[in-house]
């Protein structure tokens, strides 16, 4: 008889040994599980995100490259793993958030500088703190529309202007960007871009980009983040080590070229997959 | 309206005004004939209405002249005895109206941010707010009696539930990314409701609030006719029918109308100046 008498009703699966990323990571995540329709989208999901640097996510439609900042950020309920920033929670972390729809972003019942000034106003600072911060952002992103107006007087390119001011206001630690250029004409687009890239050279805030546009999605980035089709990994992270500023000239740079054409390659071949 | 929009939030530093250009811009002064198409409909209906009783279609005794009613709606309002009975249902109105908008705004805000809350009652509120308050009259009369008081509560019954409901419902359906907005920025649950879920149910609350109105004077005027009065534009109209007083009685139907119309129109305008950015 070999017959095993109170043997393991379950068998213990040792928890994952928790890997720190190479030095200079600010955002760890590990384990990162989502399940949409019962169907998994994230798992086991493993990222390493650089601190001072602009990381562009691109990857197929339905990859949840959304969905993965506003995981990052809070703002979607994860199934399970663990995100840190420099080693600490979400709720510890000062952080800023760009939408794509401004329209439905900003608050319309405040005027435009009281929309800006409202993250300062929930952490309590007083009057004179604001306004100095104000002004500070005001000459740094050198605005020529009145703040005064409420933000349905303003164009579309304003009213996106102040929702990245609005997420600058309180300094924050990292600033996610979910499409901030897709709602825009092109002019504003130009526009902003450089103003995102004048900020990030003044201030090094760690910046995540979603993009559907492979060229806005490389011309601010130091590292492409390119995401498979769901169950989404990581398909590829090519670094990008252009000189700032870049310019539009930039655009026409071999190196760029090169960069895009290999973003491109990767992409195709992981629709295609 | 862009001109009256200085009320709610405080201005920081210096208060705006509306620019010449977004005012004057490709607006061209309208013909005059364009500015007088409002006035056609009514013209017309009283050119139908005079010529209806000169050439004797209708009896004199079941339809007086248009200029005789409109003689007796002015002369009652500008002192007359009709001035007392509209000025009874007004406050009646409004009285029924105040129990409604005070009772149910915060009411239905408060069902409204707890989702559990509002579906646990949603049914009675559908309920009571699809059955006829009219039904309710001998129920009220019951409780209250034949008092001035019965009047104002059925109005007030009535009109809450209509506030109720959509204050709750424009809560529920506040922008999420709104919501959202103040999550990431670190807004507390009582900051987003403060912050964004309240400025979110306004435009929805006046909904109801203008619906409210006009339910409340509905049952008003229906109060006054039934439970025993002697007073109001209700209890006028069904005295004038009963000696056949026809004048009398369209003048003060036509009054009824005015208090309904100014009323609406009032609500509108205040709508439009507290919640600015409505439809932008």
């Amino acid at each position: 008889m070999t017959e095993v008498i109170n043997g393991l009703v379950y068998a213990e699966v040792p928890s994952p040994v928790f890997k720190p990323g190479p030095a200079g990571t600010h955002i760890t995540i590990r384990g990162l599980t989502k399940y949409f329709a019962g169907w998994p989208l994230y798992e086991n999901f493993d990222l390493n995100i650089p601190k001072h640097k602009i990381v562009s996510v691109f990857g197929p439609n339905g990859c949840g490259k959304s969905t993965l900042i506003n995981m990052i950020a809070g703002l979607v309920p994860i199934d399970a793993g663990e995100i840190l920033f420099d080693g600490k929670s979400l709720k510890d972390t000062k952080i800023g958030y760009v939408f794509q729809n401004y329209r439905e972003a900003l608050f319309p019942w405040m005027r435009t500088i009281d929309n800006i000034a409202y993250p300062l106003k929930l952490e309590g600072k007083s009057k004179v703190e604001v306004d100095r911060r104000m002004a500070e952002l005001v000459a740094s992103f050198d605005v020529k529309f009145d703040l005064n107006r409420y933000p349905y007087e303003l164009s579309g390119g304003q009213q996106q202007t102040a929702s990245i001011m609005r997420a600058l206001a309180p300094k924050p630690e990292v600033l996610f960007l979910d499409e901030p250029f897709s709602a825009l004409d092109f002019e504003m687009t130009l526009f902003i871009r450089e103003k995102l890239q004048e900020v990030f050279m003044q201030t090094g805030t760690t910046m995540l980009l979603v993009s559907h546009d492979l060229e806005e999605a490389v011309y601010l980035a130091d590292e492409v983040l390119l995401l498979t089709k769901r169950p989404t990994r990581v398909a590829e992270i090519l670094h990008y080590g252009d000189a700032r500023p870049r310019t539009l000239d930039t655009l026409s740079e071999p190196s760029f070229i090169q960069m895009k054409k290999r973003s491109l390659e990767i992409f195709q071949r992981e629709v295609r997959r | 309206m862009a001109e009256t929009t200085s009320t709610s939030t405080p201005a920081v530093g210096t208060p705006w005004t509306p620019s010449q250009s977004a005012q004057n811009s490709g607006v061209q002064p309208r013909p005059l004939w364009d500015r007088a198409l409002p006035f056609i409909g009514p013209v017309m209906l009283f050119i139908v209405w005079d010529i209806a009783v000169r050439f004797g279609f209708v009896k004199a005794i079941l339809l007086p002249l248009p200029v005789d009613t409109i003689a007796a709606l002015v002369n009652g309002l500008a002192g007359g005895p009709l001035l007392n009975d509209f000025l009874v249902t007004l406050w009646r109105t409004f009285q029924a109206f105040m129990f409604a908008a005070v009772i149910g705004v915060p009411l239905g805000v408060v069902l409204g941010s707890n989702e559990r809350a509002y579906r646990s009652v949603e049914f009675l509120v559908d309920f009571f707010r699809s059955t006829p308050s009219s039904a309710l009259i001998p129920l009220f009369m019951m409780i209250f009696g034949v008092s001035d008081i019965n009047k104002v509560a059925i109005a007030a019954f009535g009109a809450v539930l209509i506030v109720v409901f959509n204050s709750a419902y424009g809560v529920i359906n506040a922008r999420k990314q709104r919501v959202m907005a103040a999550k990431v920025m670190g807004a507390s649950k009582w900051q987003i409701f403060k912050d964004v879920l309240i400025w979110e149910s306004l435009q929805p609350s006046f909904v109801g609030l203008r619906s409210a109105v006009s339910m409340a004077l509905v049952i008003v005027i229906v109060a006054e006719m039934f439970i025993g009065s002697d007073s109001g534009l209700g209890n006028r109209i069904i005295n004038s029918q009963q000696v056949m007083n026809v004048r009398d009685m369209y003048a003060s139907i036509l009054a009824a109308g005015v208090m309904g119309y100014a009323l609406n129109v009032f609500f509108l305008m205040a709508e439009r100046r507290i919640v600015h950015w409505s439809g932008r």
